[in-house]
């Protein structure tokens, strides 16, 4: 990192939303980001909340029944959503950054067709794909769904 | 110090393993009505019921996917979140700080998640 | 919008005069417009009407110098190659680009990405380091081999793509596209030999790892170079490289002058080297 003169012009986290024009991608990037923080935070409490199951059916149930509640099925609900986009998105992503998707190097003619372009039909079977399966999650989680057997 | 070439290659294997076993844990757990594997979810009701726990419990299969899954998204999750803090521009000794406990946090959550995971094995088996 | 009545447009612009200002603010002017104005020709008519202390940096005014990169309502473009016309509005708003440090009004600093982009290497470095200090002729390149890299030559250090660029708004360790592209433009030069070379500084926290293709730099890009497809590209011979797999080159040869044929009549002597 170097010493720059001057007054200091960096945008910010306000820059992760927005600094030129609005693309697509830049929102699923910030989607990615804020879902991979939400899935970070409740997987950490996961962990420790399902581990109660090593100590016997009362510690289970216990554990179970602090989670439990419409506050916590909506919880659940957008946990599930935010890994319905992040793994749609993620696959998109593991692809197009190992170099697959965006297009081989060719001379630019005016307009100019980008990576940003050539990747764009994955955008869209990702986008779908996360659909399909936040669709199935709400028809488990609001209409098929049955309660835990007290 | 590991460089980030490969911390972000395994970031990514790690996120392709998650794709298939978290993949797998959703549609035990949540999409259990809209495709119903029976033999995942043996005593009926909710998966999450003490019985289908147990039931799980006995597989082999389940403590050892629950581990790869564990270290797999712990590193993925952390390793992101290790990226995200630092592309705030914190300082060098906040940034190694936040390497340590975010190390740390890792760790100590893997053995106590593989434990569980293999204590409710051991559980399971005996009731 | 119809631009066919518009006799005169708004300038807003980011004023900044580091000897007494503390902070950026905005200034309004109004000019008059011509068809066929650009936001640079714009930038001169305020000067000479208005605000003779503005500074800002263009040169060629012809898209081809780098030098006008400014923030153009709300978009880093350059200012000699934006019509005022396609804004679609009457009102410009003129900044400097943003990521970079301000000098004084439209001018940025782009020292850090200039240093940057120097440490990664921007030439070709091999090993005989003899014909490279006394050239005895040319590398030996198919057209095929030229298209690898030639997209990413036409880089003209603007700075648009580092100010689009998110993780650039915040972090100043992340090389920025700009640097990254050009790595990848030397690193997939078939007569470069220089990759492990630049990898020292690639492989670390400097290197493409935080770029997460939110694609802005290639949207931004005056010239086309399409740095987010460099990065990504440049991600998989890392990638490639850590498990071994990346494909070695031996950097192309010095083109042999074909032996046996006469130059056919008529054509003309090839003028002196200009390069000993
Ligand atoms: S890659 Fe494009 S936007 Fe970035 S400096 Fe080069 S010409 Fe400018
Ligand atoms: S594609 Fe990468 S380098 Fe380009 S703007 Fe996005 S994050 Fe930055
Ligand atoms: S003045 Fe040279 S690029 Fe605009």
């Amino acid at each position: 990192m170097l010493t720059a003169k001057g007054y200091p012009n960096r945008l910010g986290v306000g820059g992760w939303l927005g600094g030129g024009r609005w693309g697509m991608e830049r929102y699923l990037y910030t989607l990615h980001r804020l879902t991979g923080l939400g899935l970070i935070f409740y997987f950490l409490l996961h962990i420790l909340v399902t581990s109660a199951r090593a100590f016997g059916e009362a510690a289970w149930v216990a554990s179970m029944g602090r989670v439990t509640g419409p506050l916590f099925t909506v919880g659940e609900y957008l946990v599930f959503l935010a890994f319905a986009f992040h793994a749609a998105n993620g696959l998109r992503l593991a692809f197009i950054e190992l170099g697959w998707g965006v297009g081989k190097p060719f001379e630019p003619v005016y307009p100019y067709k980008t990576s940003v372009d050539f990747q764009r039909p994955l955008a869209i079977v990702a986008l779908l794909l996360a659909a399909l399966l936040a669709a199935a999650g709400t028809l488990d989680f609001f209409v098929l769904h049955k309660g835990v057997t007290p | 110090m590991i460089r980030d070439a490969k911390l972000w290659t395994w970031h990514v294997l790690a996120g392709l393993v998650i794709f298939v076993f978290l993949g797998l844990h959703m549609l035990i757990m949540h999409l259990d009505d809209v495709v119903n594997i029976a033999s995942l979810n043996p005593a009926g009701g909710h998966p999450i019921d003490w019985a289908n726990v147990v039931a799980r419990g006995k597989m082999i299969f389940f403590p050892v996917t629950y581990t790869v899954l564990l270290g797999a998204a712990l590193f993925h999750g952390l390793y992101g979140l290790k990226n995200i803090l630092f592309e705030l521009n914190l300082g060098d000794g906040v940034k190694r700080a936040t390497t340590v406990v975010l190390a740390l946090l890792g760790l100590g959550l893997f053995v106590y998640g593989t434990w569980a995971a293999f204590a409710s094995l051991a559980l399971a088996r005996s009731l | 919008m119809d631009f066919a009545n518009v006799k005169e447009v708004t300038y807003r612009v980011r004023r900044f005069d580091p000897d007494k200002d503390r902070a950026p603010h905005w200034e309004e002017y109004r000019i008059p417009y011509a068809p066929g104005m650009t936001v640079l020709d714009g930038l001169w008519l305020v000067k000479e009407l208005h605000a003779p202390t503005l500074a800002w940096r263009s040169s060629c005014r012809m898209g081809v110098c780098g030098s006008c990169g400014m923030l153009i309502n709300g978009s880093p473009r350059l200012g000699c190659n934006t019509q005022i016309c396609e804004l679609e509005t009457t009102t410009v708003a003129v900044g400097p680009l943003p990521n970079f440090n301000i000098i004084k009004d439209l001018v940025p600093d782009l020292m850090p990405m200039l240093e940057t982009h120097r440490q990664l290497l921007p030439f070709i470095v091999r090993d005989d380091h003899e014909e490279m200090e006394k050239p005895s002729g040319e590398f030996w390149q198919s057209p095929e081999e030229l298209e690898h890299y030639l997209q990413f030559s036409y880089c003209i250090k603007c700075g648009c793509c580092m100010a689009a660029c998110p993780t650039c708004a915040t972090d100043p360790v992340y090389s920025g596209p700009m640097p990254l592209a050009q790595a990848h433009r030397y690193n997939s030069d078939s007569r470069d030999n220089g990759f492990t070379h630049r990898r020292q500084v690639l492989e670390g926290e400097r290197g493409p790892w935080r770029c997460h293709f939110a694609g802005e730099c290639s949207r931004v890009c005056p010239k086309g170079v399409d740095p987010a497809k460099a990065i990504q590209l440049m991600k998989r011979e890392l990638v490639a490289d850590y498990f071994k797999l990346r494909e070695q080159r031996c950097p192309a040869r010095l083109a042999e002058t074909p032996k046996g044929v006469a130059r056919r009549e008529g054509i003309p002597e090839a003028p002196a080297p200009t390069v000993r």
